[in-house]
Order: C-alpha cells, then sequence, then structure tokens
C-alpha cells in the first residue's frame, strides 16, 4: 500500500473495484476515473474483461485515456452501437454510469431537473438508463457527493432502483443489480435487508460524518466503516505512467 | 438503370408540412447537416423529428421548425448538454417522446418490420412509463412475462449521411460506426442519403471492405454528393467534429440575436459558400 495516493487515485481503485469478479463480460465506464478503473481492472486482478475506447473499437490492450483518434492501438474488435445494445439485452455488461440524482434504493436520474413535463433543467434524456438497469449490473460514480445528488427522491427515474423494480415485476427485477456508488468521499452498495443504500467504506480521510451530511436521506451505516482500499505501488505506477499519464484524473477530482 | 442523384433542395421538395423525418448519426457524429440547413432555410414546419440526437434536433429546435421530437438523448459529445435542445425542452416549445436508446431502435426496428410493436425489457419501472402514458406492456401468450410493447416509429422520410455513395444509391461507411442509418432507411417510406463523394460502383472495394457497404439502394431514394456534409459533427475518417465551429453553435444558445447573427453566418447561404467558410477544399 502506498501513502501519496491522490483522492482522483483512491477513486479509481474504487471504480476498479466495483468489476471485480466480472470476468469476461463488457465493462462500460461513463467517465474519466471510470474509464482509468476498468483499464486499472483488466491490468491487475480482472484480465478477462472486455472494453472500448470509448467508440467502437473492443481493445486488446490498455490505452491512455485521452489518447487522440490517431493513436496506435490494438484492436481485438468491433463494437458499434447497434452490437452494444445486442450485449445489453443478452446481459453480459457491467455499466458504471453518471448521476445527476440517486435515492436511498438506487433510482437515478440524468433526465432533467424539476418536472419532466416542463423541466427547470433539461438534461441528457434517460439514454441507455432504463435498460440498463433491468438488464445487466450497473454502478454510478458521483465526482461530487452532496445533498444535490444524494436526495430523498429523483426527479426522473432513469436508471431503476431496487423499489421500483420489485413494484415492476420479475421482468423488471430478475437482471436488476445496482453494484456500487463511488463517489469522491465513499463507495456506496444496497448490501443489506431491504436493499437501502448502505455505506460500504470511506476513502482516507472522510469521516462517517461527513459522508452522512453529504447525503440527503439516511445512509445505512454499520458498526464498523472499513477505509477504502488505497492503491498499491503497482496500481499508482500503472495509473500515472501507462493509463493516465496525462493526469486527466485530476480534472474530474481534484487533490 | 437508376441514377438518384439529387441536390439538397430537390431533397427538400419532396418534405410537407407536418411530417415525420428520422435523421440517421449518432449525437454530433455523421449528421446529415446540408441536408439540416436545407430545411433551415425552406419554410416547412411542424415536423417530428426522430433522432439519437445531436446539432440536428438542437437546430430544427432553434428554427422552430420541430414541433415533436422523439429521441434516447440529445448531445453534441464534447458539449454533453445541446443547448438549443435545452431551451426548447425548458420554454415548453416542442413537444418530446423521451425513450430509452434501446427502445428508440426497437420502435425503428418495428415499423421496418411492418409490425405495430416489439416487446422488450427496457422501459419496465422507470418514468419512462409515466411520461409516455399511451405506451403499454404486453403478456408473454407463452410463460406469461411482462414486457413492454415499444410501438412501431414508422418515419416518412430518413435522411442519413455516408463516406461514400454510387449514383445507384449504394453506401459505404468507412468509419468504425454505421449506427442506426440502414435502420432509419428501413423504417421510411423515402430514405435519402448524401455522401462526402459520389463515386463509381467500382470503386467501393478499392475504399473498403464488403462490411462497409451497409446502404443498399434498396434503401435509398435518392443521394446527394455534399463535400462536408456532416460539419461540423464528425465524419470520420474524411474528418474530425470542428469542435470551434461546435462551440459557436453551442455559443448561440444565448439569446435570440445569437442565433441569429450564427444563422445568418453558417446557415442562411449556399453550401458552396459554407464549405469555403470552413475552409474545406472544393
Amino acid at each position: 500500500m502506498s501513502s501519496d495516493a491522490t483522492l482522483a487515485e483512491v477513486c479509481v481503485v474504487a471504480c476498479a473495484e466495483a468489476w471485480r469478479g466480472d470476468g469476461e463480460i463488457l465493462a462500460s465506464p461513463i467517465g474519466t476515473i471510470p474509464t482509468i478503473g476498468v483499464r486499472l481492472a483488466a491490468l491487475t486482478f480482472e484480465p478477462d474483461l472486455v472494453y472500448t475506447d470509448g467508440d467502437a473499437i473492443v481493445l486488446g490492450a490498455p490505452l491512455p485515456v485521452g489518447a487522440p483518434p490517431e493513436a496506435a492501438r490494438i484492436v481485438e474488435g468491433w463494437l458499434p452501437f447497434g452490437h452494444m445494445f445486442d450485449i445489453v439485452w443478452s446481459g453480459k455488461r457491467h455499466v458504471m454510469m453518471g448521476a445527476t440524482q440517486i435515492d436511498r434504493f438506487g433510482n437515478q436520474n440524468i433526465a432533467c431537473i424539476g418536472p419532466w413535463a416542463r423541466p427547470k433543467a433539461q438534461l441528457l434524456g434517460v439514454r441507455g438508463a432504463p435498460g440498463n438497469t433491468v438488464n445487466h449490473p450497473t454502478s454510478y460514480w458521483v465526482p461530487q457527493h452532496s445533498t444535490r445528488v444524494f436526495v430523498e427522491q429523483v426527479d426522473c427515474v432513469s436508471g431503476i432502483g431496487y423499489d421500483r423494480a420489485a413494484a415492476a415485476g420479475p421482468t423488471a427485477s430478475e437482471f436488476h443489480e445496482i453494484r456500487r456508488v463511488v463517489s469522491n468521499l465513499a463507495v456506496l452498495d444496497f448490501e443489506t435487508p431491504d436493499h437501502a443504500m448502505r455505506l460500504r467504506s470511506v476513502h482516507p480521510g472522510v469521516s462517517v460524518d461527513k459522508v452522512g451530511e453529504s447525503t440527503g436521506f439516511p445512509l445505512v451505516v454499520p458498526d464498523d466503516v472499513p477505509e477504502t482500499r488505497a492503491p498499491t505501488d503497482d496500481d499508482l505506477t500503472l495509473i500515472r505512467d501507462l493509463i493516465d499519464p496525462n493526469g486527466l484524473r485530476n480534472a474530474e477530482v481534484p487533490s | 438503370m437508376a441514377d438518384k442523384r439529387l441536390t439538397e433542395a430537390d431533397v427538400v421538395a419532396e418534405l410537407r408540412d407536418g411530417m415525420t423525418i428520422g435523421i440517421g448519426g449518432w449525437g454530433s457524429r455523421r449528421k446529415p447537416m446540408s441536408i439540416v440547413r436545407e430545411i433551415l432555410r425552406s419554410s416547412l414546419r411542424d415536423l417530428t423529428i426522430v433522432s439519437y440526437g445531436g446539432p440536428d434536433v438542437g437546430m430544427l429546435c432553434a428554427s422552430g421548425q420541430a414541433r415533436k421530437v422523439v429521441y434516447g438523448f440529445v448531445s453534441l459529445d464534447s458539449i454533453p448538454l445541446e443547448p438549443h435542445f435545452r431551451a426548447a425542452r425548458q420554454n415548453g416549445t416542442i413537444e418530446a417522446m423521451e425513450l430509452d436508446e434501446g427502445m428508440l431502435q426497437w420502435g425503428l426496428k418495428a415499423a421496418a418490420m411492418r409490425v405495430s410493436f416489439l416487446p422488450c425489457r427496457a422501459g419496465l419501472g422507470s418514468a419512462i412509463m409515466e411520461i409516455n402514458p399511451d405506451l403499454r406492456t404486453v403478456t408473454s401468450p407463452y410463460d406469461g412475462q411482462v414486457l413492454v410493447a415499444m410501438p412501431a416509429l414508422p418515419l416518412d422520410v430518413a435522411l442519413i449521411h455516408a463516406n461514400r455513395a454510387d449514383a445507384r444509391g449504394n453506401g459505404q461507411y468507412l468509419g468504425p460506426d454505421y449506427y442506426f442509418d440502414d435502420l432509419f432507411c428501413r423504417a421510411a417510406k423515402r430514405p435519402f442519403m448524401s455522401c462526402e463523394q459520389v463515386v463509381d460502383t467500382d470503386d467501393f472495394m478499392k475504399l473498403g471492405t464488403e462490411q462497409t457497404l451497409k446502404i443498399s439502394r434498396m434503401l435509398t431514394d435518392g443521394v446527394v454528393e455534399a463535400p462536408h456534409g456532416a460539419h461540423f459533427t464528425h465524419c470520420v475518417p474524411d474528418y474530425q467534429r470542428d469542435e470551434a465551429v461546435q462551440r459557436e453553435y453551442a455559443a448561440s444558445a444565448k439569446d435570440a440575436d445569437a442565433w441569429a447573427a450564427f444563422r445568418a453566418k453558417y446557415v442562411d447561404i449556399p453550401e458552396s459558400d459554407y464549405r469555403r467558410l470552413i475552409g474545406a477544399t472544393e
């Protein structure tokens, strides 16, 4: 374990850990730090993960994040969006999406703020979140943990949480799993009897109280909350020298 | 043997007020922008636009010609939120049908198959079922599985942009993703394709493999040779996205004057002037 890891690097490792045990499935990260996380997982403990350059190229070996389109790469496969949807619907995928809002049962919103009919702020739209969450494991990455993101009720349910999956019936719930929520403060999961969000670990230097104050609903907090796994020396070398030599991670999570 | 070559103006002359128009590409990638600009220069109105949306949707919102938009997302990719689309949604100037990305594909597929719906899992439990109150579920007659019955999204017209095409209407993609352009064409009564360059049929295999020939002439009613026709969206490998012009476009959502200035500079001019303006060689 290394003591000089930055917060961004702790977050990279926490994101990578979300894919531990997934084996030979498509790992789809949205955002810089989750992308570094997938490539780190593939280079260390999860070598069979399948991952792309962010477009239609399946990479045979990790490419630095932010590499220009003309940069050389090892191509092992082709994955245009049409094939991507085939994979989503087959279940062989674990995506880590962003969340403008998320609630205690993992309902996520990326569509709009305010009433959908006449939003105060139109965002992306639901994108693939409704289909992702009923077809295969989904995790979320929140670079700025706050009560604006972790809310009692989301404005437009894009990705569905455990309560709504159960209410929608077995076709909605049979492949539903919200694996992790990784933020700049902590790692959260839903490993509780009623699938309410639980504090899984806090990042170094972050108190349990700080996470609670930054969350807009009561979290399930175990008696002993461990610290998030610190990056190993090997992790740091891979992140700094190979996967993100230009430090793009620091733009998403400043030190 | 049919020669299907047309101009952008010929294509737009085939369009009517109130039509449902599907637009290929994805986000700010390989959009048939020269035809979209031609629509902006026309008096067409009350259009329903079906798209994995980018500046095609944004411009038709800004011009007031889109009455309704059917989308899974609208984004400029490097600028995640499409500002003209946002303004239209926030000001309530368009009707919206928001879908999961896969549901949109399924709706086009159903139209292409000439069936009224296709079942899918996506949508169950999400806001999609509430914000689209006409959506229904269907129960499988085999095992009782309950699925969303995604209705067909038939198109009056599809507009796509390819890297190369021949005069008969075969289209070729040279970039890494053909998106859903073939599906948009199959779902449409009148599909039209613009392309960077019209080539001899015999040239296709010099440019790429058989797998790049994704659009059959059975799928196209017309071909427009439009060099830089996807600009400012990207059309790889012919050109990358013009981020500077895209930023200028995004900034033009600030107010009516800014949009009017953008429009005067980039839209209300002949395409030959447009190409000179962006520094493309003729």
